[in-house]
């Protein structure tokens, strides 16, 4: 079975869409999470439990937002395909390899766009998972698991630039920072809306 | 019944799966079987190939429905070598 799918992968390049579409919404995953962390960090007395919440309700739409738009876009590109490739074959590809991927490989692209930003939220959120849970080591007393999950946020934006770095063969460093840099700039605008929109 | 030994196939297929992937996995069928691929014609999105295929004992039905399943096409039988098959039925 898992021959079968890796055989329909190679076949339709559903490998690259997928890789592009990870790191896509995965990025929105983490700026969207950063943005919520940021507009938390500067409001004023909010319980993780509302943190927690709204984190989360957030993460699930973009779940499901990922997994729809990927799905629909996907399966209306890859029946396209299909029909040009019938056309130039001047025969139905019904019972071919190709058919079974261009079914299939939408469900796939879009399990991939819909759980990166869900499972990047999820990393993002563990310090408050863990603090909800009373679970907090003595070593992270210093710092607050809003200002940790903000640190994972941050992290994991670098780390995706640092992906594409090495996908691309560019230096990872650099696209590691340019990454971050963007992450960092997001998290300034908010930071400076809040200070504008604070003022009487 | 007459076996089938070597056949070549003139065949549409599209630019994916590749040649070397088209040809072993045609090659896979029978451990005799052995597969000779010659691309003759490149078009936008498929190539004309030439296919030979020679083994102990080839099974006709089998090579085609795997070529379809692989998105191709046979256009003709443009050769084969078969191989007579003594009958032994036994008379009661």
């Amino acid at each position: 079975m898992f021959a079968r799918l890796r055989y329909l992968i190679e076949l339709s390049h559903s490998h690259r869409i997928a890789r592009r579409y990870f790191v896509t919404n995965g990025f929105d995953g983490v700026l969207a999470m950063l943005g919520l962390l940021m507009g938390f960090r500067v409001s004023s007395s909010v319980s993780i439990d509302v943190m927690l919440g709204a984190c989360l309700g957030t993460a699930v739409a973009l779940f499901m937002s990922g997994l729809s738009s990927a799905y629909i876009s996907e399966s209306a590109e890859k029946q396209h395909e299909l029909q040009e490739l019938e056309k130039s074959m001047v025969t139905s590809l019904d019972e071919s390899a190709h058919a079974d991927a261009a079914r299939l490989m939408p469900w796939l692209i879009a399990m991939v766009n819909g759980l990166s930003p869900l499972l990047l939220a999820m990393l993002i959120l563990t310090p408050l998972f863990m603090f909800q849970q009373q679970f907090w080591p003595e070593f992270l007393a210093m710092i607050s698991p809003l200002d940790l999950a903000i640190i994972f946020a941050l992290l994991l934006a670098f780390m995706l630039g640092v992906f594409l770095g090495r996908l691309s063969g560019r230096f990872w460093l650099w696209t590691g920072v340019r990454a971050l840099m963007i992450a960092v700039i997001t998290a300034a605008i908010i930071l400076f809306l809040n200070q504008f929109m604070a003022q009487p | 019944m007459a076996i089938v030994t070597r056949i070549v196939l003139d065949v549409l297929k599209p630019h994916q799966p590749n040649a070397l992937e088209f040809a072993s996995q045609l090659a896979d069928l029978d451990a005799s079987c052995q597969v000779n691929l010659l691309v003759q014609e490149v078009d936008d999105k498929t190539q004309s190939i030439i296919l030979s295929i020679t083994g102990e004992r080839l099974d006709f039905e089998a090579i085609t429905q795997h070529i379809g399943s692989m998105g191709g096409s046979v256009h003709s039988i443009d050769e084969v070598d078969v191989q007579g098959e003594a009958i032994t039925a036994s008379a009661e």
